[in-house]
């Protein structure tokens, strides 16, 4: 047997790497040019996420934290666009705050788009409290007084101006918290709003951050989970507005078939290898 | 005398903090909310001082002309940048991340591009790491590479239309499997907080002082 003679199984373990990466991004572009939706399976987690918003009434606040910046807006932004139309929708007013310095022209821009789409008048159906550093401090403060911390919105104006914020002063005037997440403010909240003040949260987090969000789930701290771009989709599904989560989903689905295909390549070639390297060392110990 | 007031502020800043959990009345309820104020006072300084150690730091590889030193010219170009659009914005609006801003257009045509780049890079690099590095060399790893494959085709559109029980598998593995670990994992780390957090209210840990 020839050694030096490139076969198969050398050929399949040495793909380079600009064909790996020009088969991924086309796999990625593709279904989202062609505007392609897929449909989701629904999972438990979002569907408790979607019901804890769906049993609040136009008497309701609810807050909306917005803790990521444009590195994860593919897959958070799509959640807040569906958490708001759900929560425009019933008629809830919401409250919006920033942890993340970066998130604030992101998160604005959904809520004004939002707003908008339904006629939302800005003090009296929503409002923007914007930035405060001291994440935690800020956290357990507003659960005596939102005014400590927040004397003002975004745009520098005192909060006792607006019609909305009259009568909403912590905790105890705010039905539910919705936290998107992309860093560890979830868990900041669940530990130091959801434990101390027993105040209901869901979380959207980022794909990589589900899967240790899910104990806080399961012990009940937390009402409901959105995870990644997929459980955008599934909330863009549940309210019946599908937006870039279901389109994301059908890019999503390739990627991952290619990725997996790729691993199946990866080991194909691997084990031939193995089994080509075995018959060597056999035939030179017969040699 | 050096070591022991900031022993001293710890303390009695700690002991506010966990008596006010317990009793929120006076005086540990106004005591908390003015050491949380601080709080958030000295967190917004440290912004300042993760800028200037940043500026130091890149000043000194200008200087020493050290490896890849034009990159810092880069970051000096993209900082006087973003305080002077930042400047100007703020004569403009007091909110200068509102659309319409100086800030705002550099924010929405240069960071949400550059940020957005870098994080879809990564699909770029699991994609060939995957390929390259992700093999069934033994049990262990045979075992991770089914579970990693079954949550990834399960959790996708395509995982159902191949078999409507995909998902349900790979729910599963999230819900039953991860989750004992993870759980570990989360008590283990508010164990080691807690036991930190003790150490340092009663001065047995001292090398922040250092």
């Amino acid at each position: 047997m020839n050694r030096g003679k490139k076969d198969f199984s050398d050929w399949i373990t040495t793909i380079n790497r600009e064909i790996i990466y020009t088969i991924l991004g086309l796999v990625v572009i593709i279904p989202i040019l062609l505007g392609i939706k897929e449909k989701v399976q629904i999972s438990p987690a979002v569907k408790s996420a979607y019901e804890s918003i769906e049993s609040l009434d136009s008497t309701d606040v609810i807050l909306i934290s917005i803790d990521y910046d444009p590195a994860s807006m593919p897959e958070l932004q799509p959640m807040l666009k569906a958490i708001l139309r759900h929560a425009f929708g019933k008629e809830i007013k919401v409250i919006m705050m920033v942890f993340w310095p970066l998130g604030l022209p992101i998160g604005t821009e959904g809520l004004e788009e939002v707003a908008g789409e339904f006629g939302k008048v800005y003090g009296e159906d929503y409002i923007n409290l914007g930035y405060r550093p001291g994440d935690r401090a800020v956290m357990i403060d507003m659960g005596r007084e939102i005014r400590n911390f927040f004397r003002t919105d975004v745009n520098n104006v005192l909060l006792d101006t607006y019609p909305m914020m009259r009568d909403i002063h912590n905790y105890n005037d705010i039905a539910l918290i919705v936290g998107l997440e992309a860093g560890r403010w979830g868990e900041y909240w669940i530990q130091y709003v959801g434990s101390r003040y027993k105040q209901r949260i869901i979380l959207g987090v980022t794909g990589v951050m589900a899967a240790e969000t899910y104990p806080y789930l399961h012990s009940g701290q937390i009402e409901g989970l959105i995870g990644g771009l997929k459980g955008a989709a599934e909330y863009e599904t549940l309210i019946g507005r599908p937006g870039f989560g279901l389109t994301g989903m059908a890019a999503q689905s390739w990627a991952h078939i290619a990725i997996i295909v790729f691993i199946i390549i990866g080991n194909i070639g691997y084990f031939m290898t193995r089994r080509k390297e075995r018959r060597f060392r056999i035939e030179g110990r017969k040699e | 005398m050096k070591k022991r007031v900031p022993l001293l502020i710890t303390f009695i800043t700690g002991f506010i903090i966990i008596v006010s959990f317990f009793v929120p009345h006076r005086p540990f309820g106004q005591l908390e909310t003015e050491t949380l104020i601080w709080y958030a006072i000295i967190f917004a300084f440290t912004l300042v001082i993760g800028v200037d150690s940043l500026v130091r730091l890149h000043i000194k590889h200008i200087r020493k002309r050290k490896k890849g030193w034009w990159y810092s010219i880069v970051f000096f170009a993209g900082f006087f940048y973003c305080l002077t659009i930042g400047i100007i914005s703020l004569i403009q609006t007091p909110n200068i991340f509102q659309p319409g801003t100086v800030f705002f257009y550099g924010y929405e045509t240069i960071l949400i591009p550059l940020q957005a780049t870098m994080f879809a890079l990564l699909a770029f690099f699991v994609a060939s790491a995957s390929y390259r590095a992700f093999r069934a060399r033994n049990i262990e790893a045979t075992l991770l590479l089914i579970a990693a494959v079954i949550v990834m085709i399960g959790r996708v559109p395509a995982g159902y239309k191949l078999w409507p029980r995909l998902p349900v598998i790979a729910n599963w593995i999230f819900d039953v499997l991860q989750i004992g670990a993870m759980r570990g994992i989360l008590i283990g780390v508010a164990l080691g907080a807690v036991a930190m957090s003790l150490r340092l209210i009663l001065g047995i840990e001292r090398t922040y002082l250092s």
